[in-house]
């Protein structure tokens, strides 16, 4: 996403964020920051904490140390945190769509039921962003479940954007999509955050959608960010995990998960 | 890397007292955890926003989907009450009030009672693996970065509808059940129908009703309270949401069973 213009002030910032599962430490002081518009992706191996870390910065989970702001204010109260979802967007993993509901409902979810659109208006704007992923008004009336995992993907990508967010999170987004489709749902998640002028933060393992979507990249290791360069450094990062991870190498400084 | 500090060894002596105290602290948080859970529920089903579209479709799969399986229930229940009243009685020349008896028993308490238990089965599993799946595919954390609190949008709805539809099917399973010993009285005890029918109609109270009605709303708080609850709690996949679903039928059994017995105690105090 070269080319994108970025003024200095974060839109996000992590500052020494800490989070730890029963006996484990998951984050060990992340410190992460994306400008408005611009596209931050993080990378590390599974199981690193990488999810976890956008669950800190969404207020899904709370740190055990360290400090989230948004806009230069610090999110650490339920209002802030409201604030915060107001002006963000996500793309969960597994789609995360409402089984219950229609494709246009979920899409148009916040604005029903945040902001008090009424359902024909909803429904209206929902068709709108739906033709912005590249899917018909014949969709929005299937049921999440009657459609394809890329259509998935695509439906909670409107359903990121609908709300025009300055900040939009992506986890995972291409995972389990074949790689036409992966290339896809990567040149829509471009070609929207180019044209919301979003600030973007995706974690992903997959090298295409890294190369694809980020400005910058940055590495989670060990609970630690230990690189973060622009993508076209990514090759020359003189950073033996980076190295072993961009060659998907299982010898090297980086332990498999297994 | 943060130390994690070494657990003290604990005398092997000491281990059965420390097992008891963990379990005793551990049933103190349980309650505690869901006296705070059915608190913050309880609070967004009288407070604004209700949504009134997730209200009415939890009315129907709650409310209006199990009336066969309460129907069916309660005609049985009430038949063989009947003939179990019918035996009983004859030992001192009693017979004459199984319409009676089978009328009390029905509405003051098992009509609620077995409503309540099938309910706990149909509808506390079927929320507890509802929102256990939510929980587990990241739906809840998908409402809440849409600004949805999940207490408003996705809990409220199912405890008001289950609050305010179990006592209405109590009191179709309390005319069911009556039919039931009814049908039995007529065809095998030799029983006048509409000598039958009078009986029970002068027999029955208000109180006896809404003694029922009343226990009907409590148990239906439960039964939603304890679905959410441990749907909301579920982790870890499959096996995690078929967890909260057992916990969840179990935990609201047990609590219709326990407030039945103190909702009697308070309704034979206060003569209701």
């Amino acid at each position: 996403m070269s080319g994108t213009h970025i003024t200095s002030a974060p839109m996000l910032e992590l500052r020494g964020v800490h989070k730890r599962f029963s006996d484990k430490d998951v984050l060990r002081g992340v410190d992460l920051t994306v400008a408005p518009g611009q596209s931050l992706v993080v990378i590390g191996g599974s199981g690193t904490g990488k999810s976890v870390t956008i669950k800190c910065a969404l207020g899904l989970m709370t740190p055990e140390k360290g400090e989230v702001f948004f806009d230069g204010l610090p999110a650490n109260t339920s209002k802030a945190i409201a604030a915060l979802r107001r002006r963000t967007g996500m793309l969960f993993q597994g789609g995360a769509l409402f089984d219950s509901l229609t494709v246009w409902e979920n899409v148009s979810f916040a604005l029903m039921y945040r902001d008090g659109i009424g359902r024909g208006e909803a429904k209206k704007r929902a068709i709108e962003t739906l033709a912005k992923v590249h899917l018909g008004a014949s969709a929005a009336d299937l049921r999440p479940a009657e459609l394809s995992g890329g259509m998935q993907k695509r439906v909670a990508l409107a359903r990121a954007i609908i709300a025009k967010p300055d900040l939009i999170f992506f986890d995972e987004p291409t995972t389990g999509l074949d790689p036409i489709t992966a290339d896809a749902v990567n040149n829509l998640i471009v070609e929207q955050v180019r044209a919301l002028g979003a600030a973007a933060i995706t974690i992903t393992h997959d090298m295409a959608s890294v190369r694809k979507i980020a400005d910058e990249v940055a590495m989670l290791h060990e609970g630690r960010i230990i690189w973060r360069g622009p993508v076209s450094k990514l090759d020359a990062s003189g950073s033996p995990h980076i190295d072993q991870f961009v060659h998907g190498r299982a010898q090297g400084p980086i332990q498999p998960a297994i | 890397m943060t130390a994690v500090p070494a657990r003290p060894t604990v005398p092997a002596v000491i281990r059965p007292f420390q097992l008891i105290g963990r379990t005793v602290l551990g049933a103190f948080r349980e309650v505690g955890r869901i006296s705070t859970f059915a608190a913050g529920v309880l609070v967004a089903c009288v407070t604004p926003v209700i949504y009134i579209r997730e209200f009415f479709r939890q009315c129907l799969k709650i409310g209006f989907y199990s009336l066969p399986v309460v129907g069916l229930t309660a005609v049985f229940i009430g038949a063989a009450l009947a003939l179990n009243i019918y035996v009983g009685g004859s030992r001192f020349n009693a017979e004459q009030f199984v319409p009676n008896i089978v009328v009390l028993g029905i509405t003051r308490e098992l009509g609620p009672v077995l409503a309540g238990l099938m309910l706990a089965g149909r509808v506390s599993a079927g929320i507890a693996a509802e929102i256990g799946a939510m929980r587990v595919t990241e739906q809840i954390d998908a409402l809440l970065t849409l600004s949805a609190k999940p207490s408003r949008y996705l809990y409220a709805p199912r405890v008001l509808a289950a609050t305010l539809t179990l006592p209405l099917l109590v009191l179709v399973a309390d005319t069911i059940g009556v039919m039931g010993g009814y049908l039995v009285g007529v065809t095998s005890l030799d029983f006048n129908g509409s000598l039958y029918l009078k009986n029970t109609w002068q027999f029955v109270t208000g109180n006896d009703i809404w003694s029922g009605v009343i226990k009907a709303a409590v148990f239906g708080a439960i039964i939603a309270i304890m679905g959410c609850y441990q749907g909301d709690r579920s982790k870890g996949g499959a096996g995690g949401v078929g967890r909260a679903a057992t916990l969840a039928v179990v935990g609201a059994a047990v609590l219709i069973l326990a407030s039945n017995y103190i909702l009697t105690s308070i309704f034979t105090r206060i003569g209701l």
